[in-house]
């Protein structure tokens, strides 16, 4: 099939940003980095059963700056994305559609997410 | 020269009768996940600064390695599946979009045996 060259629609710069929006496009952002995440947990799953030496080296990293930025990252999308996830999953349940629930679910979502994410930094001894 | 009509095409190609599965499995993976995540960001968290034995000893713990395994599995279906939306969204030359699906299938399939490999050899303690 001759591929059509056109504007593409929906014009995304035209739109004014709104919570939901950013909250959906979040999602998917975090999604896809969380999954990354998942290689980095099998790396470490397998640093840890390879011996002391080599957890030591994969610890190395983890606990320097650039490492713990990463992590710091990691920890938030979780939190999001279980969040936001949660958010979903009423949707799925046919629950919370209207616009001012749907805005409200949103705040609480991005707000959950940054107290949960300090809180565990705070309890881990991270920060 | 093909004289059905588009729809006709469509109903020829019958139902592949998993059209929901997609859809379902996601669903049961998030819901699953829900608690798995918050039980393992919250053990991770206490395990920071932890040596290799007090983590060695947490893994090795019975009810830590089910739910480790559960975890695991849940988590690398539910990344499969969604990372497959996203490239099937984004990725619209044909080949690179098949590529990409099998390049994810094969990096998941094989992170994922590492993992529960990784999770075995220390419950053994082999």
């Amino acid at each position: 099939m001759a591929s059509v060259k056109g504007p593409l629609s929906p014009h995304l710069t035209v739109y004014k940003w709104q919570i939901t929006m950013v909250l959906s496009i979040l999602h998917r952002a975090t999604g896809v980095f969380l999954s990354l995440g998942l290689l980095l947990l099998s790396y470490w799953l397998l640093s840890v059963a390879s011996g002391p030496d080599s957890h030591a080296a994969l610890s190395a990293h983890t606990s320097a700056w650039y490492g713990k930025t990463i992590l710091f990252l990691f920890t938030f999308s979780i939190y999001l994305h279980l969040c936001n996830g949660i958010r979903h999953l009423f949707w799925d349940a046919g629950l919370g559609f209207e616009i001012k629930t749907s805005n409200l679910t949103g705040i609480i979502t991005v707000i959950s997410a940054i107290s949960f994410t300090l809180l565990s930094w705070v309890a881990g001894g991270m920060l | 020269m093909n004289l059905r009509t588009p729809l006709a095409n469509t109903r020829g190609l019958g139902s592949a009768k998993q059209g929901t599965e997609h859809f379902w499995h996601q669903r049961l993976t998030a819901v699953v996940l829900v608690p798995l995540t918050l039980w393992l960001t919250t053990s991770l968290f206490m395990l920071n600064a932890s040596d290799h034995n007090t983590i060695l000893t947490w893994i090795n713990s019975p009810p830590n390695t089910v739910l480790l395994l559960v975890f695991i599995i849940s988590a690398f279906y539910h990344g499969q599946l969604g990372v497959r939306v996203v490239i099937e969204d984004y990725i619209h030359s044909e080949w690179q979009k098949i590529s990409c699906l099998i390049l994810v299938n094969i990096l998941v399939v094989l992170a994922g045996l590492v993992s529960v490999l990784a999770v075995l050899k220390i419950f053994l303690g082999i």
